[in-house]
């Protein structure tokens, strides 16, 4: 264990994104059991039986991050994967053919070795629930045949109406129920129910502080740059149930709130308008699509996409339909309806003048119900918004340019309505 | 005191001088966009038409593609926010305008006050630009010119079901190769370009008066065919590839009467 105290936020972030991977080679080497995961995903259960965890989703956004991604969408390119499916899976799917290839000839592929990505090891067993997409059902059989391992469904219906049914949560509890069984049998021994409650105890400490830092951006001018919410949401989606989450985001909420007391805000004395951001980052232009924004003064304080992982439950309930509730009701995992209040309230939070909405070609979900959405909401709130082609780690999916003069354009709007034309 | 916006597309560059009472004293287009030496020779062509020098423009605003890669421009706005001015200053009834150009097409919709009350633009495609006439004027041995004339000689238009530029370039050789004629398929990729175009303004919502602008608006038989398909009389604005240049020489003679007070007033 690390001294905490005389570290940043962003260090203790880098610190433990690296541990978590150095952590899954460990085991891999050690023999132990290493499990993928779905990001939505319920980790408690195999955070309880000490299974080490590696997301793919967050793998990938690293890779796109880092410019790599490029060379593992050749790879599930030429294994015929279509350029429509989702590119987190192609990325994840070309990774893992290299590293599969890597084990079986025992020699390194080029593109593996020169890959600005963390090294994940290959899977023991994968956990996947369709509570964000159906992507992620196909992705994960598809891992599970060409890897030859077990693989857990979490299968979670789609809530046509709101609030979650008592039957849905009783049908999700099983599902959790089931999933338990199967690791019983993957991991050759019972389930530990104690620290399955700790877990979800500990869970629930860190969604507490995640929740504390998105709730920063509720003040004008902003301490907190959205856009941040981006980069530490590796450790909600990797270590929401492990203290590292926990400790990480308290040391930034703090941070944040010292800055708040001091007058210190994100964007200096530069915040003009404020959007809300629907929809995943762009990972290889991450930089871009911020400095874009910035220099417009334009800053993001709302986005359902960070938003998703708050997931409070009640921990001591051990029906766990409390759990099960958290897990399904993920906006996007919603009728539309429940969808445009989401936004709706944290436009409100974010007190925003307008919205970027990010259609992604990878993410049907969430794009496919982004032109309605729009309209919808303008509706209700009147203020503008624009959207633009994209995707979240397929760079060929998206053009700088194109971006720039919907963006600017947006600014010019928002400083129409609100007047701040200098 | 004079104001210039200059407008630098993908396909082309434009300028536009007003003087101290906002009227217009020179436009010029050069069929030359960003990264070549259009933007440059834009400049000296307004210039020496004029007999102005740089030092007599208080203000100049620079927008379009090329608009932050423009050098010696005191501000730089977007296309959209042009546009819309320009449009506005020509045609004030304007509630809807077309714009299309080399690279992209947009739709926006204007309030009363001319400002921008929501716009969309055509995705990461050419299809339904002026590129896309481009290719096709090509492949059907024609120039952008004699387009909109042999459209109106056109009995039967063919229908360009392809969305892509590639896969309609394609789909307009098969048709020659079946003998239609060349009348028929130009109005057939006129339709196309407009059925594209119409679906942003249809997102926009069409709302009074329908205003068409940018390279493509010069262009009759397009024009005509949007007529038809938003089944409305459609204006096109005078000199309609300045339109944006004009827009941004306004935002300029804006800041140049902030700065000089009122004595440009
Ligand atoms: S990006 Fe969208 S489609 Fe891809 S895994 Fe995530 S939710 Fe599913």
């Amino acid at each position: 264990m690390i001294s905490t105290t005389g570290k940043s936020a962003k260090e203790l972030l880098a610190y433990y994104q690296a541990k978590l991977d150095e952590e899954a080679r460990e085991a891999k080497a050690q023999g132990k059991l290493v499990c993928w995961s779905a990001s939505v995903a319920p980790p408690e259960l195999c955070v309880a039986m000490d299974i080490a965890m590696v997301y793919p989703e967050t793998h990938a956004a690293g890779i796109g991050a880092r410019k790599g991604a490029l060379d593992m969408l050749e790879v599930a390119d030429r294994h015929g994967y279509s350029v429509d499916c989702c590119s987190y899976g192609r990325v994840n799917i070309g990774y893992m053919e290299l590293l599969k290839e890597e084990a079986l000839t025992g020699q390194t592929p080029e593109a593996l070795a020169k890959s600005p990505a963390a090294r994940i090891p290959l899977p023991d067993l994968i956990i996947t629930c369709n509570n964000i997409c159906n992507t992620l059902l196909k992705w994960y059989e598809n891992l599970a045949v060409e890897l030859n391992i077990p693989c857990i469904v979490i299968d979670v219906p789609f809530n046509h109406t709101m609030p979650v049914p008592e039957y849905a949560k009783e049908y999700i509890a099983d599902e959790f129920r089931h999933a338990i069984s199967q690791l019983e049998v993957i991991c050759g021994r019972p389930f530990d129910y104690n620290k399955f409650r700790e877990v979800r105890h500990q869970t629930q400490r860190s969604i507490a502080q995640w929740n504390r830092i998105a709730a920063m951006s509720r003040y004008k001018p902003s301490p907190l740059n959205g856009f941040d919410l981006f980069n530490y949401m590796a450790l909600v989606v990797c270590a929401r149930s492990r203290d590292y989450a926990e400790i990480t985001f308290k040391k930034f909420a703090d941070e944040l709130e010292e800055k708040l007391k001091k007058g210190q805000f994100a964007f200096k004395g530069a915040e003009k308008n404020r959007i809300t951001w629907e929809g995943i980052a762009v990972w290889p232009y991450l930089g871009q699509t911020f400095k874009t924004l910035k220099a417009q003064g334009t800053i993001m304080t709302g986005s359902a996409y960070p938003n998703m992982w708050d997931l409070s439950y009640d921990a001591d309930d051990e029906s766990l339909h409390s759990m099960a509730e958290a897990y399904t009701r993920t906006y996007i995992n919603t009728c539309l309806e429940n969808k445009v209040s989401t936004l709706l309230n944290i436009m409100e939070n974010g007190q925003c003048d307008g919205v970027v909405y990010h259609l992604n070609r990878s993410c049907k979900l969430m794009s496919f119900l982004n032109v309605e959405t729009a309209e919808l909401i303008q509706e209700k709130n009147g203020l503008p918004y624009v959207s633009f082609d994209g995707d979240q780690t397929d760079p060929r999916n998206f053009a700088p340019a194109q971006y720039d003069t919907r963006v600017q354009t947006l600014s010019e709007m928002m400083e129409q309505s609100t007047g701040t034309e200098s | 005191m004079y104001a210039l916006g200059v407008d630098v597309g993908s396909a082309s560059s434009k300028a536009v001088i007003l003087d101290r009472n906002r009227k217009i004293v020179a436009a010029e287009v050069v069929q030359a966009g960003t990264g070549t030496t259009g933007p440059r020779r834009v400049m000296e062509q307004i210039f020496s038409k004029t007999g102005l020098h740089r030092e007599d423009i208080v203000k100049l605003v620079a927008t379009g593609y090329g608009r932050m890669r423009f050098e010696g421009a005191d501000r730089q706005f977007s296309e959209i926010s042009c546009h819309a001015r320009g449009v506005h200053y020509l045609v004030p009834e304007a509630r809807t305008i077309l714009d299309i150009g080399g690279q992209d097409a947009k739709a926006i919709r204007l309030g009363n006050g001319g400002e921008v009350k929501q716009f969309f633009m055509n995705d990461k495609c050419a299809a339904g630009t002026g590129r896309f006439l481009e290719v096709m004027a090509r492949v059907l041995e024609t120039d952008l010119e004699r387009m909109a004339a042999l459209d109106t000689a056109a009995d039967s238009p063919v229908s360009i079901s392809s969305t892509c530029t590639v896969f309609a370039e394609s789909e307009v050789i098969s048709q020659l190769s079946h003998g239609a004629s060349r009348e028929n398929i130009i109005a057939g990729v006129h339709n196309s370009v407009a059925a594209k175009a119409c679906g942003l303004v249809g997102r926009c919502g069409v709302e009074g008066t329908v205003v068409m602008t940018g390279g493509v608006a010069q262009n009759a038989g397009v024009v005509r065919a949007v007529s038809r398909e938003l089944n409305r009389e459609i204006l096109v604005a005078p000199n309609p590839q300045t339109a944006g240049a004009l827009g941004a020489a306004l935002y300029a003679w804006d800041d140049a009467r902030r700065e000089r007070g009122d004595e440009t007033g």
